[in-house]
């Protein structure tokens, strides 16, 4: 039997190259959101909630959270001092307005840059683009909370969210 | 004769395992009970019925949305549980989760919470060993 070695490597390169593309082409999309990689940071942060992606929110945010963990919207999330030190570093400088800036252009829109939301969704584009999510959806027993974004974006913990 | 000598050393053999080999789950559970006799003079032991109770018990002290360990833990101590925003929480039993309980300071880090959660309170020396006499059991 022939086979045809030539076009079939050929068709293996098309393929890997495409694949290449379309993961750049997502990774730079308006929907990707580089997850926590600091593993202090996913333990903290990731265990009550998604660890959310520190390109999410404005430096001025992070900071302000990070200054009263201990009312962390209700809950009682009091860190050592040294702890809280290294969370706050690592979410300022990955934060929508400094690092994770080429991610969140569009999520920051409109946001009046003395406001300080301690909610992503209180961010006037979260907000429109979830717009035509009816209110029983998110009382759903699997949402229950704006805060849930797995329960819609099934890859929201990879960064994902054009779904 | 050999045989006479095999009981005792089998005793001597498995004091001397547990002393030489007590864990970190031991060791906590140690100084819990050093801190409870001091606490409560009439101290007699961690019981895992009572840390049962404490588990499954509606508390009216915390937040409305958690009156139960069981409100993200779930009624099964071997399942997995939930948090209020959707995440999965590894199951509570040692013999499901092994890693569990082996960091006394993530142990009293989630005390702290989760007791002043659920009951309102600090949890005393007494409820967290019997809590986790109880899940160590499971």
């Amino acid at each position: 039997m022939n086979i045809p070695y030539r076009p079939l490597a050929l068709g293996l390169v098309a393929l890997a190259f495409s694949a290449v593309v379309l993961q750049r082409a997502q990774a730079g999309g308006d929907d990707y959101f580089p997850p926590v990689v600091d593993p202090l940071v996913k333990e903290e942060c990731g265990s009550c909630h998604i660890a959310f992606a520190p390109s999410m929110l404005p430096a001025r945010s992070w900071q302000r959270m990070m200054g009263n963990l201990k009312d962390h919207f209700g809950d009682d999330a009091s860190l050592d001092a040294d702890t809280a030190a290294r969370i706050s570093s690592y979410l300022v400088t990955n934060a929508a307005d400094t690092g994770g800036k080429r991610y969140s252009s569009k999520l920051l829109r409109g946001l009046a840059p003395n406001r300080a939301p301690l909610r992503i969704t209180e961010l006037p584009k979260w907000v429109s683009e979830h717009r035509e999510v009816p209110a029983w959806e998110w009382k759903h027993k699997d949402v229950r909370t704006k805060a849930n974004c797995v329960a819609c974006h099934a890859d929201a913990e990879r960064g994902f969210y054009e779904d | 004769m050999c045989r006479k000598l095999a009981i005792p050393l089998c005793i001597v053999a498995t004091i001397l395992s547990t002393s030489l080999f007590a864990g970190p789950r031991e060791d906590l559970l140690t100084q819990y009970a050093t801190a409870a006799k001091t606490e409560t003079p009439t101290f007699s032991g961690f019981s895992a019925a009572r840390g049962k109770t404490l588990h499954t018990h509606k508390f009216a002290g915390g937040k409305p949305d958690t009156p139960a360990c069981t409100a993200c833990h779930g009624e099964n101590p071997r399942g997995a549980g939930r948090t209020l925003t959707g995440k999965d929480i590894e199951a509570v039993a040692a013999s499901v989760t092994p890693k569990r309980y082996t960091d006394p300071a993530k142990v009293e880090k989630w005390f702290k919470r989760n007791c002043k959660e659920v009951l309102g309170r600090e949890c005393t020396v007494l409820e967290k060993g019997d809590w986790l006499s109880y899940m160590l059991s499971q």
